[in-house]
């Protein structure tokens, strides 16, 4: 499968350098002007939150985000409607949904793939939707060329992996801790050896987040990860210090992580 | 995968299921983060290992009869069946089990589990609290830490099961996140989980969640209907024409329906929460005003609105008020093997107090749900019929809260 994720891996692994993946959430705040506003912040490549009533592994930063999103009157609709507007104006940043599994299935999984891609999506993140669940969905995107991307855990051991990287695309999101996000990162070196063994079970670039709010821990990991994922901070920024807050966090984020392997 | 459970591996007995990706038909499975999937995975071989070793259930067994009380008798309602004017009614009195509900058959068994899988930390959701209380007993007497999380509106309703569970040793938390109601504590409990999960055993109080659990706790309850059925053929020497239960997430109700599955001839009743009623949209009731989707690891009959947002459950009673129901029940109710209906707050409140005043029995506000339709029922198979009710909880717990909506000062 090709897509603009495959495309934007390729460009980072040419130059040396790192991915910065920023998350935010659809409907919090200014949500399409941050979405917008990203790329040039630095973004490489953006999650795109669909908030849900009951976010159940995420932690109070994102959940809170969700319940404001969701009073705020967003739906599924309106976040592919957010997604279509940004594509209209980037073509070459990745985009990836990220969220649960009800929202999509009262849509209807195929409803869904084919509205996603009409909407410029490249990739999804379905947090309750396991290899072991996922044939209808993972149908349904394929046909749509958009990248089903799993998850993979300090849980997932050599067995499990196999299962879990299985028919996955794009990348693969290496969750560094036990725990929802924003909990508290991972020891760096545990985790660059839980990258290489992604790495060489998947044959996919590996995306490390939960936890990650510092520049400096983003440095740490962008040193052997393929790209490093910051959601809860840039949440919090948002709500705290607007656009600005936001994409003042990522610049600085970004930069750190582009540096890294100098 | 789901794919792989061709028409061969399917079971052919409704009793039978779930398949061997813990599906019933279509419901139910295995729908969480990946952090956990490896735990689900360890909880369901483990299970499978428990059940098949004879010092597992001799172990249970002698607990269940010296500890909890067990076989609970079956009881004939002869003022309520008067006042009913129709079929005769007896309760299977699972209120008279240790910490007065039906919760402890599970949470023995989870906790016993949990014993041999060598965890070192027990945490549970609860919404009434009998199934905290229930979790904190067995805790208690096998000295494992327990953290019991509770939505702060419940904290609030339930204030002597906070304290139980508290004098019990169990740590309890309030959960302000969402409503405060169980399915909040339900997800913190998940998330509590995800961040623990090497040394913690998660206790699911109902016929809920991921695979295995919803088939574990019905297997584990499913002694409520095993004595029923015994002890009405005992003492009636036939079944019962009906039986019937209050729903929440159903695990009292999977327990007294399972073992009749397979009894053609017996009508099998769940009483879902209706709330202000059904039509206002304030009720509890997954089955008559939901419709299937995913959430807390299962695919089941939920209250969500048009975008698949879960709607907040309305119910008088603490321990139904939760926004799905158990994916056999979902499964039963498409196969129409069993009957769902509701009863409203108001019922509930009269019912508490009917049953209290002529047998001398305190229900529980979940069972006084059941009573309400246990009513229509008696008119409907006239004085020939039988129905079996399971009476699961006492209403101690809820005497403050009567009082109150009574407007007694207490």
């Amino acid at each position: 499968m090709t897509n603009r994720l495959t495309t934007r891996f390729a460009e980072l692994t040419a130059y040396n350098r790192a991915g910065f993946v920023a998350y935010m959430m659809a409907g919090d705040g200014d949500s399409q002007g941050l979405l917008n506003a990203l790329p040039a912040a630095g973004a490489d490549v953006i999650e795109l939150g669909m908030p849900f009533t009951d976010p159940m592994a995420d932690g109070p930063s994102i959940q809170a985000s969700a319940l404001r999103a969701l009073e705020a009157g967003m739906t599924l609709k309106g976040t592919l409607a957010q997604a279509a507007e940004f594509r209209k104006r980037d073509t070459e940043t990745p985009l990836v949904l990220m969220g649960y599994a009800n929202p999509i299935f009262s849509m209807g999984w195929e409803a869904f793939a084919k509205a996603a891609a009409k909407a410029g999506v490249d990739g999804l993140i379905c947090v309750d939707v396991p290899p072991e669940e996922d044939n209808e969905l993972r149908t349904a995107l394929t046909k749509q060329g958009i990248a089903l991307i799993r998850l993979a855990t300090p849980t997932t051991d050599d067995d499990r992996l196999a299962t879990v990287v299985a028919n996955t695309a794009g990348f693969v999101y290496y969750v560094s801790t036990t725990g929802v996000t924003g909990a508290g990162t991972g020891v760096v070196t545990e985790v660059g050896a839980a990258v290489d063994r992604v790495k060489a079970a998947s044959g996919l670039p590996v995306a490390v987040g939960f936890g990650v709010r510092e520049p400096e821990q983003a440095e740490a990991i962008a040193k052997r990860a393929d790209a490093v994922v910051v959601g809860s901070a840039i949440v919090d920024a948002m709500h705290e210090g607007g656009i600005d807050g936001a994409t003042g966090l990522v610049k600085r984020l970004a930069s750190a992580v582009h540096a890294a392997r100098r | 995968m789901s794919e792989t459970a061709s028409a061969d591996t399917r079971p052919n007995a409704l009793s039978a299921w779930p398949d061997i990706d813990g599906r019933f038909g279509d419901f139910g499975g295995r729908f969480v983060a990946e952090t956990l999937m490896p735990n689900i995975l360890e909880l369901e071989k483990a299970y499978e290992a428990a059940k098949a070793d004879p010092g597992f259930k001799a172990e249970m067994d002698l607990f269940l009869t010296d500890y909890v009380g067990k076989p609970s008798p079956i009881y004939f309602a002869e003022r309520l069946t008067e006042a009913f004017g129709g079929a005769k009614i007896w309760l299977k009195r699972d209120e008279l089990n240790h910490t007065g509900s039906h919760k402890i058959n599970n949470c023995l068994g989870q906790v016993l589990l949990a014993k041999r899988m060598g965890k070192t930390r027990i945490i549970a959701e609860t919404g009434a609290g009998q199934h905290g209380v229930a979790t904190a007993t067995v805790a208690a007497r096998f000295g494992i830490p327990c953290t019991v999380f509770m939505g702060a509106t419940d904290v609030e309703r339930q204030a002597p099961n906070v304290f139980r569970m508290k004098l019990l040793g169990a740590e309890v938390i309030p959960v302000t996140s969402g409503t405060g109601t169980l399915k909040d504590a339900m997800n913190e409990a998940l998330r509590d989980w995800v961040t623990n999960v090497s040394d913690t055993f998660y206790v699911i109080g109902t016929v809920a969640g991921p695979h295995p659990y919803p088939a574990m706790v019905r297997d584990f309850q499913s002694i409520i209907g095993r004595e029923a059925r015994a002890q009405m053929m005992d003492r009636l020497g036939r079944l019962p024409d009906a039986c019937v239960a209050c729903i929440g997430g159903g695990s009292n109700a999977m327990g007294l329906f399972h073992p009749f599955i397979e009894d053609e001839e017996v009508r099998l009743i769940g009483v879902e929460a209706a709330g202000h009623g059904v039509e206002t949209g304030k009720h509890a009731a997954s089955l008559k005003g939901g419709r299937p989707g995913i959430l807390h690891g299962n695919k089941t009959y939920l209250l969500q609105d048009d975008d698949g947002q879960i709607i907040d459950a309305h119910s008088i009673s603490a321990g139904l008020d939760y926004p799905g129901i158990g994916p056999e029940h979902a499964f039963l109710h498409d196969m129409k093997r069993a009957e769902y209906v509701s009863a409203t707050d108001e019922e509930a409140m009269e019912m508490f107090q009917l049953c209290t005043k002529l047998e001398g029995i305190i229900p529980a506000l979940e069972p006084s749900h059941a009573l309400a339709r246990v009513r229509d029922l008696a008119k409907e198979l006239g004085p020939d019929g039988v129905i079996l009710m399971n009476m699961c909880g006492r209403g101690d717990k809820d005497v403050p809260q009567v009082a109150r909506m009574l407007g007694v000062e207490l």
